[in-house]
C-alpha cells in the first residue's frame, strides 16, 4: 500500500486554480522528487501534503488514514524549508529539539535523538551555537537535523539547495542521497532542478501548470517521455525538436519528412495516435545522438551558429533549413567554426516523434 | 564658470542648512539659558546669562512641587504603555498573520480611531471618568491614554508582524506550535527590539497628552509634567514665571532629546513604517 | 482509473467545503486574541465617541449629569447660527492651511537635503529631531516665552535690526496671533514632515538620478519631473496625514493664546463650552461636528492613501 496518496487533489487561490487534479501514488522508503518550472504548483502541492495550505477538493491519505483535516504535526510530516527557518535565538540543539518539547517529550529521549540526528549530519560541534554563527551548509543540516529528531514517516523537503552555492549543492546532493539510504524513510523532494531531479530520486513527476505531465523512474523518463514538455525539461542541454510533416503511416513505423526534403522513418509504438500522412509533427532528437552523417538515416545541412566548449565535451548549435536550430554534441576536439556548412545526421532509433497534441507517438 | 556657480551654489545651500538648524536649536537653546537667568535678569536680553543660577530649578522643586509632577505623569505613561503592549502584541500576531473574516474592517476602525479628535469623546469620557469615581485620580488618565496608545501600538506592531518570515512560522506550525507558543516562543523573542520601539513612541505620546490631562484632574498633587508646565506661576504676583517654567521645561525636555538622539534611526523607521507603509 | 475519478468527484464535493482544522483552529484563535483589544478600545473609544453625540441631542449640564432632556437638533441649529463658531471654524481652516503648506514645503527642502548624503546631514538629521522630541506643552511655552512683547527675545532681535518700531504683541494682537501660533507649529511638525518626505525620497532608486545625470538634466527639473512625480503617493500620504492633525489641534493655540477668538480652534471652542460654561449638550454638538469633518477627511485619507490590509502581502 502506498504510504502518501494523491487523489483528484485540486487547490485554488480565489478563483485561480493552481493544481489541477493530481494523482499520485507515494510508496514506502520512496525518494520522490516533485519537479517543473516556477510557478508550475510543485511547491504549493508540497505544502498541501504537509498541511500548511488546505485542500480545495481530493483526498490526502496518509497511511490509509484521510489526513485533510490534519494540522501538520498530526500527519507523521517533517520538512526542510528552503530557507532553512532556523529560530535565530536559539542554539543548534534547542531548534533541533523544538518539535519534541512541544509534543512533551522526556528530556532523556529529547536529549538522545538530537545527539543521534547531529551524528548522522556530523554537527555534534555545531550544538550550542546560534543559526547566526553557521555557515549556509551548516544551516542547512541543521534544518535536515530539526527534521529527523521528529521521527517522521514522510521527510519533505522545499528546494532546500536552491540557496548554496554550486559546489556545496553537488555535496549536499550527495549527503541527501547517504542520508536516504541511512534513514530508509519516504522522501518527497521539490526543485526546478532536472539534474537533481535526476540524481536523487526513485521516481520523478514532472508538474507542469498545475498538472501532473508524467511519473516515471528517470531514466524512464528520459529515454521514454510521454510528452513535449517532458522532453524538453529533462536534460541540457534540451532536446532538439525539429518541425517535420508525416508522409507514410505503417504500424511500427511512421516516415517524416524533414526540412530540407529528407525523409526519416521512426520506429513507433503506441500505434500512430491519429497521425496520418500529412499531420505536422515535431521529432525529437538529444544532443547526444546527433550523429556525423555517415551514420545516420537522414541528414540535415546548415551552417554554425556557435560551438560551445565545455571542457569534457563541445556543443554545436547548426541551423538548419527550415529556420531551426540543432544542437550536437561532439568530442572537444571538433574543429568546425561559426558560418561553416556542416551536415549533421539522425538516427532513425534515437528519434522520438510528438504529434501536433504534443504528445509521444 | 560651472566652478564658481557651483561655490555660489554650495554656499547657499550651506547657509539654508545652517539657517534650518538655526531655526530648529534656538528655541531650546534660549529655554535653556533662560532657565539659568534669575529675578530681573529675565527683563534683560543676553545670548548668555551672566550669572547662571540654579535657583529656578531648586524653586519648582521646592515650592512647586514639580518632581511629584514628573512621578505622576512616569506612573501614568508608564503603565498605560504596559497596557497597551500587552493588549497589542496577541492583537497584532491574530491581525498581522491570520486570514479571517472581518480583518480588514477591524484594521481600518482602528486606525480610524486613531483619527477622532479627542474633544469629540470628551464628553462621554467625562461621564465615564466620574462614573467610575476617578476623577481627579491617575486612573481617570491611564484610562483615557489608551484611546491614543492602543490603535497605534496595535498598527505599528500588526506591521511588523508582517514583516516577520512566514517560513519561520511555518516551520513552527509543522512542528507542532499553538498559536500562543508561536507568539511567545518565536516571535516575541525576535521582536523586542520593534516592542522598545513601539513602547518608546507611545510613552512619549502618553506623556505629551495635554487635553485630558487638564481637564481631569485638579489638585497640584494630581497633576502631570504638561498640565503643570502651563500653569506654572511666578515667586510673588510681580515676578514674570518664566525662569521656572524654563527650568521645568529644560528638565523635561533633555531627557526626551537624549532618547531621541540616541535611537534616531529606530525611531525614524519605526514612525515610516506606522506612517507611509500604512 | 475512472472509476476512482468519479468517487473521487464526490469526495471532492464534500471536501471543497471544509477547511482544515489548521485553518480553523487558527481563526479561532485568532478572535481569542484581538478581543481583548477589541474590548479596551470599544469602552475607551467606541463608548464615549457614542455618548458625546448622544448628549449633543440633548441639553446636558456638567454640573449634573443626571438631569437631562432630549432637545433634538436644538444644539446644532444655535452651532449654525454662532458666530464666535464659525470664527473659530475659519480660524482652524486658516491655520490648517497655512501650517500644512509651510511645512510641506520646508519640510521637501530638509528632507532633500538630507537625502542628499552632504556632509553635514548627522547635524541636520538630529537638530530636526530635536522640535519633534519637545513636548508640545513645552514647545508653546519656549516660543510664548520668545514671543513676550516686552521681553522677549523676538521683539528684542527685530527692534534692534530696525524691522518694527514697536514692541510686537505676538500673541495677543489679534491679527498677528495666527501667525505666531502658525509659526510654532510648523517648527513642532515639520521635522515630522520630514521624516515621512525621506522616507518617500528613499524608495527612489538611486539610478534614476544617475540617468539624470547623464542625461544633463538641470536639477530643478529633475526634481519637478522626476522626483516630485515618484514621491507623489507618500507625500499625499504626508499631507492628509497633517491636515487631519491640524484640524483638530488643541494644545498649542491654548497655550499660546487660551480662548481668544482669533485662534480659537474648533477643538478650543467645544472645549470652552463644555468645561467653562458647562454646557454639555452645545460642547457635544460642536464635538460632533468636528468629528463628522475629520470623519470625511479620514475617508479620504483611507482611499487616497490606499492602504494595504491584507496579511503576509509582499
Amino acid at each position: 500500500m502506498a504510504q502518501v496518496k494523491l487523489r483528484g487533489v485540486t487547490k485554488s487561490f480565489g478563483a485561480v486554480q493552481v493544481i489541477k487534479g493530481v494523482d499520485l501514488d507515494i510508496g514506502h522508503r520512496e525518494f520522490v522528487v516533485f519537479v517543473g518550472p516556477s510557478g508550475c504548483g510543485k511547491s504549493t502541492l508540497l505544502r498541501l501534503i504537509a498541511g500548511l495550505e488546505d485542500i480545495t477538493s481530493g483526498e490526502l491519505l496518509i497511511d490509509g488514514e484521510r489526513m485533510n483535516a490534519a494540522l501538520p504535526s498530526q500527519r507523521g510530516v517533517a520538512m526542510v524549508f528552503q530557507s532553512y527557518a532556523l529560530y535565530p535565538h536559539m542554539s543548534v540543539f534547542e531548534n533541533m529539539a523544538f518539535g519534541l518539547k512541544l509534543a512533551k517529550a522526556d528530556k532523556a529521549t529529547v536529549d538522545e535523538r538530537v545527539r543521534q540526528a547531529a551524528r548522522i549530519l556530523q554537527i555534534e560541534e555545531l550544538l550550542q551555537r546560534k543559526p547566526r554563527q553557521l555557515s549556509g551548509g551548516q544551516r542547512q543540516r541543521v534544518a535536515i537535523g530539526r527534521a529527523i529528531t521528529r521521527n517522521p514517516k514522510v521527510f519533505l523537503f522545499d528546494e532546500p539547495l536552491s540557496n548554496l552555492d554550486a559546489a556545496l549543492r553537488v555535496q549536499m546532493r550527495i549527503e541527501l542521497s547517504r542520508l536516504h539510504e541511512e534513514l530508509g524513510t519516504t522522501m518527497v523532494y521539490v526543485t526546478h532542478d532536472q539534474v537533481e531531479a535526476m540524481t536523487l530520486a526513485n521516481r520523478i513527476v514532472v508538474l507542469n501548470a498545475g498538472r501532473v505531465e508524467q511519473v516515471g523512474a528517470p531514466l524512464e523518463l528520459y529515454q521514454h517521455p510521454r510528452n513535449l514538455f517532458v522532453a524538453g525539461f529533462l536534460g541540457s542541454p534540451r532536446m532538439n525538436f525539429i518541425k517535420g510533416v508525416a508522409e507514410a503511416v505503417r504500424p511500427g513505423q511512421l516516415t517524416v519528412r524533414l526540412p530540407g526534403g529528407a525523409p526519416l522513418a521512426v520506429p513507433v509504438k503506441n500505434g500512430s495516435r491519429g497521425v496520418q500522412a500529412g499531420t505536422e509533427v515535431t521529432v525529437g532528437i538529444r544532443p547526444e545522438h546527433v550523429v556525423a552523417p555517415e551514420r545516420a538515416d537522414a541528414v540535415l545541412k546548415g551552417g554554425v551558429l556557435v560551438v560551445e566548449q565545455l571542457g569534457a565535451e563541445s556543443f554545436m548549435y547548426v541551423r538548419t533549413e527550415g529556420e531551426q536550430t540543432v544542437v550536437a554534441r561532439r568530442d572537444p576536439s571538433i574543429g568546425v567554426r561559426p558560418s561553416e556548412l556542416v551536415q549533421v545526421g539522425l538516427q532513425a532509433k534515437a528519434c522520438h516523434v510528438f504529434g501536433p497534441d504534443g504528445l509521444a507517438v | 564658470m560651472g566652478g564658481a556657480r557651483r561655490i555660489v551654489g554650495r554656499a547657499f545651500f550651506y547657509l539654508l542648512v545652517a539657517a534650518i538648524v538655526v531655526y530648529t536649536v534656538f528655541p531650546f537653546y534660549w529655554a535653556i539659558v533662560s532657565s539659568l537667568k534669575e529675578g530681573s535678569a529675565l527683563y534683560r536680553v543676553e545670548a548668555l546669562p551672566p550669572d547662571p543660577a540654579w535657583g529656578n530649578y531648586a524653586a519648582i522643586f521646592a515650592q512647586q512641587n514639580f518632581g511629584r509632577n514628573i512621578l505622576n505623569s512616569v506612573i501614568v505613561a508608564a503603565s498605560v504603555v504596559a497596557i497597551s503592549l500587552f493588549l497589542s502584541v496577541t492583537a497584532a500576531y491574530a491581525l498581522g498573520r491570520i486570514e479571517f473574516r472581518g480583518r480588514k474592517l477591524m484594521l481600518l476602525t482602528i486606525l480610524s480611531v486613531s483619527m477622532f479628535p479627542q474633544v469629540a469623546v470628551l464628553s462621554g469620557m467625562f461621564e465615564l471618568v466620574s462614573w467610575l469615581g476617578l476623577y481627579d485620580t491617575l486612573g481617570s488618565l491611564v484610562l483615557s491614554y489608551l484611546i491614543l496608545t492602543l490603535p497605534f501600538t496595535t498598527w505599528v506592531l500588526t506591521t511588523f508582524v508582517r514583516e516577520l518570515p512566514k517560513e519561520l512560522e511555518e516551520a513552527a506550525l509543522v512542528d507542532g506550535a499553538k498559536p500562543f507558543t508561536i507568539i511567545r516562543k518565536v516571535f516575541l523573542p525576535i521582536m523586542w527590539p520593534a516592542l522598545a520601539t513601539t513602547g518608546l513612541l507611545a510613552f512619549i505620546t502618553a506623556w505629551n497628552e495635554f487635553m485630558f490631562a487638564i481637564t481631569f484632574t485638579l489638585s497640584n498633587a494630581k497633576r502631570t509634567v504638561p498640565v503643570a508646565i502651563a500653569l506654572i506661576s511666578g515667586a510673588s504676583r510681580f515676578e514674570l514665571p518664566w525662569g521656572r517654567v524654563m527650568a521645568a521645561s529644560v528638565i523635561v525636555t533633555v531627557p526626551l532629546v537624549v532618547l531621541v538622539l540616541i535611537f534616531q534611526r529606530r525611531i525614524v523607521s519605526g514612525l515610516t513604517a506606522g506612517a507611509v507603509k500604512g | 482509473m475512472e472509476a476512482v475519478r468519479d468517487r473521487s468527484e464526490l469526495l471532492g464535493a464534500a471536501a471543497a467545503a471544509e477547511a482544515s482544522q489548521l485553518t480553523r483552529q487558527r481563526r479561532r484563535w485568532a478572535w481569542i486574541f484581538v478581543l481583548p483589544m477589541l474590548a479596551v478600545l470599544a469602552a475607551v473609544a467606541g463608548w464615549p465617541l457614542v455618548r458625546t453625540i448622544y448628549f449633543a441631542f440633548t441639553d446636558a449640564h456638567l454640573a449634573d449629569m443626571q438631569d437631562w432632556a432630549v432637545v433634538g437638533l436644538e444644539n446644532f441649529r444655535l452651532l449654525a447660527a454662532d458666530a464666535d463658531w464659525w470664527t473659530s471654524v475659519l480660524n482652524t481652516v486658516r491655520f490648517t492651511v497655512l501650517s500644512v503648506a509651510i511645512e510641506t514645503v520646508l519640510g521637501t527642502i530638509i528632507a532633500l537635503t538630507l537625502n542628499a548624503h552632504l556632509p553635514g546631514r548627522g547635524l541636520l538629521r538630529a537638530a530636526v529631531l530635536i522640535p519633534w522630541a519637545i513636548p508640545t506643552v513645552v514647545s508653546a511655552q519656549m516660543w510664548n516665552w520668545m514671543y513676550n512683547d516686552l521681553y522677549g527675545v523676538l521683539n528684542h532681535v527685530f527692534l534692534a535690526l530696525g524691522l518694527v518700531e514697536g514692541p510686537l504683541a505676538w500673541t495677543a494682537n489679534p491679527d498677528l496671533a495666527l501667525t505666531a501660533v502658525v509659526l510654532v507649529d510648523v517648527w513642532k511638525t515639520t521635522p515630522f514632515m520630514t521624516l515621512l518626505i525621506l522616507a518617500a525620497l528613499q524608495m527612489v532608486p538611486a539610478e534614476i538620478y544617475e540617468a539624470a545625470k547623464v542625461d544633463g538634466v538641470h536639477p530643478l527639473k529633475v526634481f519637478w519631473r522626476i522626483t516630485l512625480p515618484l514621491i507623489r503617493p507618500g507625500l499625499m500620504v504626508a499631507i492628509i496625514f497633517r491636515t487631519l492633525d491640524a484640524l483638530r489641534i488643541f494644545d498649542l493655540p491654548f497655550i499660546l493664546t487660551g480662548n481668544s477668538r482669533a485662534t480659537s480652534t474648533m477643538a478650543i471652542y467645544a472645549r470652552q463650552q463644555l468645561v467653562e460654561f458647562q454646557d454639555v449638550g452645545y460642547g457635544s454638538a460642536a464635538s460632533t461636528f468636528l468629528f463628522v469633518i475629520i470623519g470625511i477627511f479620514t475617508i479620504a485619507y483611507i482611499t487616497l492613501g490606499r492602504v494595504r490590509l491584507g496579511a503576509g502581502e509582499a
